[in-house]
């Protein structure tokens, strides 16, 4: 157990979007900063510390958090720190956010993710994380390893049936999205055939098969016990977080099956007392860059079987509705701003169990998972629920 | 507050260019090292914490390279972007909340491997300042002309820093530059940013650092001397140094002031036995001995002559030759953390202060101490 219990009270997101012409950075970045002050009502002074991050090569700034912490998040003379880990960046965020109250070094913090991608290059940027040497010829940029799993996964699971399932995937989450406000591919019409005769990108991924490319931020401001009741009688409460991390080139292991997120995913479940996902849990908000990696990452988050995804949406389990709903806000497959893609999902998971979630609300939604993917293949969790004890 | 313990520290050598080494092989190199100094293997360390930055490394999410030099595979790593002396914060937090038992810091830098003077320009905002070719060295210039001509600070004073922190060096056998210089060499070096020449600033080094963090309950299992902290404060100035007063370092005197209350330091020169601080310029020590409250503001001139600073002075600064003999960019925080554990276990050899019970560091991010990390460390 941590030495505090440690709170969401406050939420701020913008509206995502491919291009934000009308505001520049840190305009931007303050629209999720105000809202998630207003949301707690509090203000700069109130809060202890800024943990705020984005991807330094993407919009080339260098030390960017002495810049937006400072002149858009108004954090003059207090204590400003980055982490940055790639697509994991929103999570590892949240999850430094976590430590910084749970350690009972601050009371309240704010935890800032953003990116502004239009201003840059995401895949320029994200060529050079892999190895000059060996990786950047075969594996460069994001889209050429997850085609390479996705193509792993049809071979082994049945190709015909693994496009439609990941298909259905797009088909679920756009039209998810239509109920979220802040989205950005709001597609409430989507179909199937719509999908699978989109422009072929990287065989398996059709264009539609991808995430976007958007602007944006997420603000969220945590508490500890004594000041979240102060606060609101509504936080989301952490149950716990979970990280995995793995080997330094991605093609060292089998790597279609996230093997990270089944260890994450395990310690978690262990932590918070969860025996059966798909029971135990209302919601989850997962980080799927394509539709195939929601097939194999709730696979590997024990959700089903391996292989077996394609059935559980079939049987509407993961639709809105459904036992188990996944990524009611139309998750990572309809808004992609880099550095806030992760906390958005922890953030999303927090609305949901602050009963928020307006149209894309889960009914009675008490235990939430959010997930952060990135790096070379890691996963980090977070489970939040209505309060801050395990449920076994 | 609860306490947290470092109970083993590693380095590597510092130098001008690990040609023969990848940042994984160097942070491989530190922590196998620390493995094999506390008797561990992998399977002990419960959570891994790295610092370093993406234009440092030249690639996006640098801490992807070092996962299997770290030892973090199948485990939870996470990485702060920027000075490890915020990286050291973080991996005590997770101490100190009860999750992790032990906890792996791990800091690398080559500044070999890029120009130092780009990555440090493209710090600053790319439509007003960038084309001014502002960098680390010409911002040290304006800062250093601001401050000694407010203050009336002689350029032999600055010079002073560089003579005693490479003296210093000599006696640090991971030091990058061992090779003593006298005041008159600093002062008969090429102009570089008027008033600072060659020889007041740093070299540009590389190299890999780590250490082990623990709990009360831990501690003795791996060492008799843990090292534990016992202050912490940090504070962040303001972004474009119109902003900002460039005389005096106002975000270090409040985060000094936050880790002093913390640690129950009512009097830094009595109660602090030694100190490492992060001098990326010679007049930058001095500011730094103001922003601490060492001195008066404006004396850190006279401070500097009055020898205290010194080996032999009432609070050594620097025993290791700081940053002025070692500057490993985004490690330069851990290493002053490293330095200062060693000083409090007694295992600084050659530059060991004698009896030193408390001790003091100073980390800092980005250009002229914007960001700002006071930490202090005390003995059993």
């Amino acid at each position: 157990m941590p030495k505090h219990d440690v709170a969401v009270v406050g939420i701020g997101q913008t509206k995502f979007r491919s291009k934000r012409r009308d505001v520049n950075i840190p305009e931007m970045i303050y629209e999720a900063v105000r809202m998630a002050l207003d949301d707690a009502n509090l203000e700069i002074k109130d809060i202890d510390a800024l943990l705020i991050g984005n991807m330094d090569h993407f919009e080339g700034i260098n030390f960017s958090e002495l810049w937006t912490g400072i002149d858009a998040c108004g954090f003059y003379l207090k204590p400003i720190v980055k982490i940055a880990t790639g697509g994991t960046t929103g999570s590892s965020l949240g999850i430094c956010g976590y430590y910084n109250i749970a350690s009972g070094i601050y009371d309240k913090v704010l935890v800032v993710g953003w990116e502004k991608l239009n201003e840059g290059g995401a895949t320029t940027g994200i060529i050079t994380a892999f190895d000059p040497v060996w990786e950047r010829p075969s594996l460069a940029g994001a889209l050429g390893p997850l085609a390479l799993m996705a193509n792993i996964y049809a071979s082994k699971y049945g190709v015909e049936r693994s496009m439609k399932a990941a298909a259905d995937v797009v088909v679920k989450n756009r039209s998810n999205a239509a109920n979220n406000e802040f989205a950005h591919l709001q597609m409430p019409n989507i179909t199937t055939d719509f999908v699978m005769s989109s422009q072929m990108i990287s065989y398996p991924l059709r264009l539609h098969d991808c995430c976007p490319q958007s602007e944006g931020a997420c603000a969220m401001i945590y508490a500890n016990e004594n000041e979240a009741k102060k606060i609101t009688d509504n936080p989301a409460w952490f149950k716990g977080v979970s990280t995995a991390h793995y080997y330094t080139f991605g093609c060292d292991d089998i790597m279609y099956n996230l093997p990270t997120a089944t260890i994450a995913s395990k310690h978690i479940y262990k932590k918070v007392g969860i025996k059966d996902p798909v029971k135990d849990l209302d919601v989850a908000e997962i980080y799927e860059p394509t539709s195939w990696s929601e097939l194999a990452w709730c696979e590997a988050l024990g959700f089903c079987d391996f292989g077996q995804y394609a059935k559980l949406l079939d049987d509407g389990v993961t639709q809105m509705g459904g036992e188990l709903p996944v990524n009611p806000s139309g998750g990572v497959l309809s808004t992609n701003p880099i550095g806030a893609t992760a906390l958005v999902r922890f953030a999303e998971a927090a609305i949901q169990i602050m009963g928020r979630g307006g149209k894309r609300q889960v009914p009675d939604a008490e235990v939430a998972m959010g997930m952060g993917f990135g790096g070379s293949l890691w996963t980090e969790l977070c489970i939040l629920g209505k309060d801050p004890k395990p449920l076994r | 507050m609860d306490k947290v313990a470092i109970v083993g520290v590693a380095q590597t050598k510092y130098e001008a260019e690990k040609i023969d080494q990848t940042y994984m092989e160097l942070t491989f190199e530190v922590v196998k090292k620390l493995h094999n100094q506390l008797g561990i293997t992998n399977d002990d360390v419960g959570s891994v914490i790295t610092g370093s930055n993406d234009f440092n490394d030249g690639r996006t999410i640098a801490n992807m390279a070092v996962q299997d030099g770290v030892g973090s595979v199948r485990k939870s790593e996470s990485r702060v972007s920027g000075d490890s002396a915020f990286a050291y914060v973080y991996a005590a937090m997770r101490v100190l909340s009860g999750e992790y038992d032990t906890v792996l810091v791990v800091s690398h830098s080559k500044c070999s491997d890029g120009d130092q003077f780009l990555i440090n320009n493209s710090i600053f905002d790319p439509f007003y300042q960038r084309h001014l070719g502002l960098d680390q060295i010409s911002a040290a210039g304006l800062m250093a002309n601001m401050y000694m001509s407010k203050y009336g600070i002689t350029e032999e004073q600055a010079a002073k820093v560089v003579a005693k922190n490479r003296k210093n060096a000599l006696m640090n056998p991971f030091a990058h530059l061992q090779k003593e210089i006298s005041v008159d060499d600093v002062l008969k070096s090429p102009m570089l940013a008027y008033p600072l020449k060659e020889l007041d600033f740093p070299p540009f080094s590389d190299g890999a650092v780590a250490m082990l963090l623990t709990n009360e309950k831990n501690a003795k299992k791996f060492t008799d001397n843990p090292v534990w902290l016992k202050g912490y404060g940090s504070c962040t100035d303001a972004y474009y140094f119109g902003h900002r007063t460039m005389t005096d370092l106002i975000a270090l005197e409040l985060a000094s002031k936050e880790a002093y209350k913390m640690a129950g330091i009512t009097d830094p020169i009595k109660q602090l036995d030694v100190c490492e601080i992060s001098e990326n310029f010679s007049t930058h020590e001095l500011m730094i001995y103001e922003g601490l409250g060492f001195c008066g503001k404006g004396e850190g001139g006279k401070f500097m002559d009055s020898g205290e600073t010194q080996m032999s002075g009432n609070i050594p600064v620097n025993p290791s030759g700081g940053i002025l003999s070692t500057n490993v960019a985004m490690a330069n925080g851990l290493i002053r953390i490293a330095e200062i554990a060693l000083q409090l276990m007694g295992k600084a050899e050659k530059r060991q202060v004698a009896d030193a019970k408390t001790g003091l560091v100073y980390g800092m991010n980005g250009i002229c101490s914007q960001g700002n990390c006071v930490l202090i460390f005390g003995g059993d």
